[in-house]
């Protein structure tokens, strides 16, 4: 368990997100499967962690709980030194909105918006810049991504490497102190891997975010600060 | 504009078709419920008008007497119950001038007319009918009644001021064929006298143009033989929705039975309200189509929308955004849908108003009657507010529940 001071010396230290013992059983039944069985793990700001195992062995489930999509079973999961697991909905909405940026694999971004909407959408929740502010970043954010020319283009108008591009934009948009990515390369080609992958260092580190991405791609890994190996639902 | 608003209306462009179709349903809804509502108050109200113009709005008639019997408590007893048997009628209005001028205390009352009213046979040189004469005096008759806009041939300046003038119903006048300016007898108890057709009057009520004519009050006396008292006295009131309560309290001051338009017309009302009720039951259908053609779209968009969902939980959206989201979408739906199916009622009761129906009976129009009246659409729009809304809420609670863990996992239910 995480005592409150042990979190908040720990968030004071650089520790932007930290989970212990974490527990997850997902199916219903006998189809019932223990996921996660006891998994610590813990992330500094400006670092850059991969977690690498085989299909199955419970990384996407680690990530969704570290993201706060998801509720372990058992455990705690603290970010910036708060204990959030078992906070009700709201609280892990609103610790979301302000503190995690998301890139998943299949870039899920919103077809029927421009790009600019599309990284404009987690600012106009968080309502802490003015419009005009908020049209600036976004424009700032796609720019540093490569896609300065194509901010009204809509989502049905980029290319597979060019959506996971605004969805690295997107997950930067609100200055979240954590980027969780779920296979941000894994739909993509070698050339646009590596674009993507490295923006992400590149713009995660130039703000001191930490970064956790899930990867199969071993040489994205190999290239991370730290590569956290899981098997069975347990870090090895 | 909101997030989610925005969001709502990205939603909504996405899927075109789906949401026309609930949008048509909308427009149907509240423009049919509109004209139906306007062409049965239209008639209704043309009714009301019809028959306050020709009968008004409260008639107080007969003197009541309250009918007491006293008896002993017991054999031998001295004290005695009185018991109320019941209310005995004395036919007609002995002293209608007290009763006149206790009437005019009635804050409600704009007129006042004493009517003396008998059957007679008329006799034109072709042929015999029953009818009923009414003896009135007119410019008093004409503050309670519409007579003045009946006249359909001649007009009451002439019967003003002709003591022997008649107003003849047109379809007595039509079966008699009796024009202005012609003379008949009218024979009331071995006593005839012959009047001049002055003018001939049509209410559009069958009953009435068929059986009645006006002769002035001293002619009606002398034909019917009463001296003094009247049938009734015909009462008109600035507020016409008052008559039950003011007929019961004339009733209880006067002494004489007071009867509102209301319930005298009791039995057509009804029907108007019912055929009124049944109406907008029916036309509700479209209203209800729209609500389950709303729910299907919802239902689709939440089906296709899950990745955004989680997309927007994931930014921070909360539960209730995502409801928001929904139920905007059914709100924009319905805001265009009811503007929409405003200007479609209105166009369209204004082309009722236009179409041929010639109707004379209970009253006499040549068009569709229709009602100009700002609560048909308040009423349009409220029916298509809580079908289109409730149909929304499961859909946009559907959205809300979803677990973005799940979805994103690819479980979702």
């Amino acid at each position: 368990m995480l005592s409150p001071v042990a979190t908040a010396s720990s968030s004071a230290n650089g520790t932007v997100l930290r989970c212990s013992s974490l527990q997850r059983y997902l199916g219903q039944g006998e189809g019932r499967v223990h996921v996660l069985k006891g998994v610590s793990f813990e992330a500094q700001r400006g670092q850059v962690y991969a977690i690498v195992g085989p299909s199955g062995c419970g990384k996407s489930t680690l990530l969704y709980l570290l993201g706060l999509l998801d509720q372990p079973d058992g455990g705690e999961i603290a970010i910036n030194g708060q204990v959030m697991s078992n906070n009700d909905d709201a609280a892990r909405t609103a610790a979301r909105g302000a503190n995690i940026g998301f890139v998943f694999q299949f870039h899920f971004l919103m077809l029927e918006f421009s790009a600019l909407d599309n990284v404009m959408m987690p600012m106009r929740k968080l309502a802490r810049l003015t419009p005009p502010e908020m049209t600036a970043r976004a424009n700032d954010l796609l720019s540093s991504v490569g896609l300065g020319d194509k901010t009204h283009r809509l989502g049905t108008q980029l290319s597979g490497g060019e959506q996971q591009r605004v969805a690295v934009a997107r997950a930067l948009a609100n200055e979240p102190s954590i980027i969780l990515a779920d296979e941000p390369t894994g739909n993509l080609d070698v050339k646009n891997s590596t674009m993507v992958f490295d923006l992400l260092t590149r713009l995660a580190k130039d703000h001191r975010q930490a970064v956790v991405l899930v990867t199969h791609n071993p040489e994205i890994a190999n290239r991370c600060d730290s590569v956290r190996p899981m098997r069975d639902g347990l870090f090895v | 504009m909101s997030p989610n608003l925005r969001i709502a209306f990205r939603f909504l462009t996405a899927k075109k078709r789906a949401m026309l179709m609930s949008l048509s349903c909308t427009i149907l809804g509240v423009g049919l419920f509109i004209v139906t509502q306007a062409t049965t108050s239209g008639f209704e109200e043309f009714f009301i008008k019809t028959i306050l113009g020709s009968n008004g709005a409260i008639l107080v008639e007969d003197q009541m007497q309250d009918t007491m019997r006293s008896f002993a408590a017991s054999g031998t007893s001295d004290f005695l119950i009185t018991h109320r048997e019941g209310v005995k009628y004395i036919e007609g209005v002995e002293e209608p001038k007290r009763i006149i001028s206790a009437l005019t205390q009635f804050s409600n009352v704009s007129g006042t007319s004493a009517v003396l009213r008998g059957n007679v046979v008329i006799r034109s040189a072709f042929k015999n009918e029953s009818a009923q004469v009414y003896g009135i005096d007119v410019d008093e008759h004409l503050k309670v009644s519409d007579l003045g806009h009946q006249i359909v041939l001649g007009n009451i300046a002439d019967f003003r001021e002709s003591p022997t003038g008649a107003l003849v119903g047109k379809v007595l006048a039509d079966r008699l064929e009796l024009a202005v300016g012609n003379t008949f007898l009218l024979d009331s108890r071995g006593q005839v006298r012959r009047y001049r057709v002055s003018a001939i009057f049509e209410t559009g009520v069958r009953d009435i143009d068929k059986l009645r004519l006006y002769v002035h009050m001293p002619e009606a006396r002398s034909l019917l033989k009463k001296a003094t008292g009247v049938t009734f006295v015909q009462v008109n009131i600035f507020d016409k929705d008052r008559a039950p309560q003011d007929s019961a309290r004339m009733q209880d001051v006067l002494k004489h039975s007071a009867q509102s338009w209301q319930e005298r017309e009791k039995s057509w009302l009804e029907a108007f309200h019912a055929l009124s009720m049944s109406s907008a039951i029916t036309v509700s259908v479209f209203t209800l189509i729209a609500g389950l053609a709303m729910f299907n779209t919802l239902a689709m968009i939440v089906l296709e929308k899950t990745k955004d969902i989680a997309i927007l939980r994931s930014m921070g959206y909360e539960r209730r955004d995502i409801t928001q989201i929904f139920l905007w979408q059914a709100a924009v739906v319905l805001a265009i849908g009811a503007i929409a199916g405003a200007i479609v009622g209105l166009v369209g009761t204004f082309a009722v108003s236009k179409i041929p129906l010639p109707i004379n009976g209970i009253f006499k129009t040549e068009t569709f009657q229709v009602s100009w009246n700002g609560w048909h659409y308040v009423e349009a729009v409220l029916t298509a507010a809580i079908m289109v809304m409730a149909a929304s809420i499961i859909p946009a609670r559907r959205a809300a529940r979803l677990e973005p863990g799940d979805i994103v996992r690819g479980t979702a239910q």
